[in-house]
């Protein structure tokens, strides 16, 4: 189950949250990324040492007006995919040092 | 031959006189006499560049002059290796001296001017981004767009008072907060050099072509999107694009960012500012 996963920025990348919207961009190929409130939220909290499952329960819950299943089983959809462009790691064991925590332009 | 773009100078050595005397003619304006040994770090040469030129390039792969998407960029323990059809570069930061082979043309030595100072100015803030620019009244504004957007239009449509920094790569350093724009040898359609001067930049323009002129505010994580599609940067590299990254970041928080759609026109130069 994806949700008891753990998830960490991976090292390469940068990112900058602009107004609530964090721009990520992979250094492994330049590509541009652009996340939602909610993506945002995992992003931020996808410090290696959380579960999925405590991030959206905890964070995104608390934040956000959602069917809690539904946004585990979206929210494990959407690692998955960052994953998927080397983004994101996924591990089923704690992940250390994750990616720097991006700097707010706001 | 010290060419300086964006107040770094690069030396460059040659045994070759006709391809210095080359260098003079094409870089006129931005060749600049040695400065002494004792210069301060403003004006002291960052780089010293051995040109090989050699009768061809037979070996380097494909022949593709001026195409920047053939470059092929990477770093190899200490020393960035820079590849193109028709000419193979490479450069120690630590000793602060290069190596070029190519034939003796301008466009390979254009290419690996233009890689050099991406990978100088990206350590400070720093880029060059594909867009006019020009000076009025003192300050600098950038027209950035892609191949066809109207970079050499707006230059052309300049009124008399304005002063062309350059109509195809504009290059820009950061000054602590602020940043300023300077003339570079590269140029577009207009095939004229810029003019080496700099100002502070004033605001960027993202140009697409319309109707009527028409300017908006674009946010900054639009614009940052946008602006990343417009730099140069040619290196695999696990640090260097987050420079970039967070040197474009930085930016887009600090200088005004607008849309700016455009007839070709002369009065879309009254919504300037």
């Amino acid at each position: 189950m994806s949700g008891q996963r753990y998830v960490a920025r991976s090292s390469e990348t940068a990112a900058r949250k602009f107004d609530g919207e964090m721009i990520v961009m992979s250094a492994r190929d330049s590509m541009i990324f652009s996340l939602n409130e909610i993506a945002t939220v995992i992003w931020e909290s996808a410090d290696g040492a959380t579960r999925l499952d405590e991030i959206v329960a905890t964070k995104i819950c608390a934040q956000f007006d959602v069917d809690p299943d539904v946004a585990l089983a979206d929210a494990a959809h959407l690692v998955e995919e960052l994953a998927g462009h080397g983004i994101l790691v996924v591990s089923d064991s704690p992940i250390g040092a994750p990616g720097p925590h991006p700097e707010s332009a706001t | 031959v010290v060419i300086e773009i964006g107040e770094l100078a690069i030396r460059i050595h040659s045994d070759d006189p006709a391809f210095l005397g080359l260098l003079e003619q094409r870089y006129a304006g931005f060749v600049r006499p040695a400065p002494a040994a004792s210069s301060d770090d403003s004006t002291a040469v960052r780089l010293e560049l051995d040109v090989d030129i050699i009768d061809n390039a037979v070996g380097f792969g494909q022949q593709d002059e001026d195409r920047d998407e053939d470059l092929l960029v990477r770093r190899e323990g200490r020393r960035w290796l820079v590849e193109r059809g028709d000419f193979r570069a490479e450069w120690d930061p630590t000793s602060a001296r290069g190596r070029v082979r190519q034939t003796a043309n301008p466009y390979s030595i254009d290419a690996a001017l233009r890689v050099l100072h991406t990978l100088l100015l990206a350590r400070e803030g720093g880029f060059l981004v594909h867009a006019a620019s020009v000076i009025r009244n003192g300050r600098a504004f950038l027209f950035a767009g892609l191949s066809g957007a109207g970079k050499t239009t707006i230059a052309r449509l300049a009124p008399p008072d304005a002063t062309l920094l350059t109509d195809e790569i504009s290059y820009v350093r950061r000054r602590q907060e602020r940043y300023d724009a300077f003339g570079t040898p590269f140029t577009g359609e207009l095939a004229r050099l810029g003019e080496n001067l700099r100002a502070p930049l004033e605001a960027v323009y993202l140009l697409a072509q319309g109707r009527e002129n028409n300017v908006e505010p674009v946010p900054p994580a639009d614009a940052s999107r946008a602006l990343l599609r417009h730099v140069l940067f040619f290196a695999r590299d696990a640090e260097l694009p987050k420079l970039v990254f967070q040197a474009v970041a930085d930016f887009v928080c600090r200088i005004p960012v607008r849309r700016l759609t455009f007839a070709p026109d002369a009065r879309v130069w009254e919504l300037i500012a």
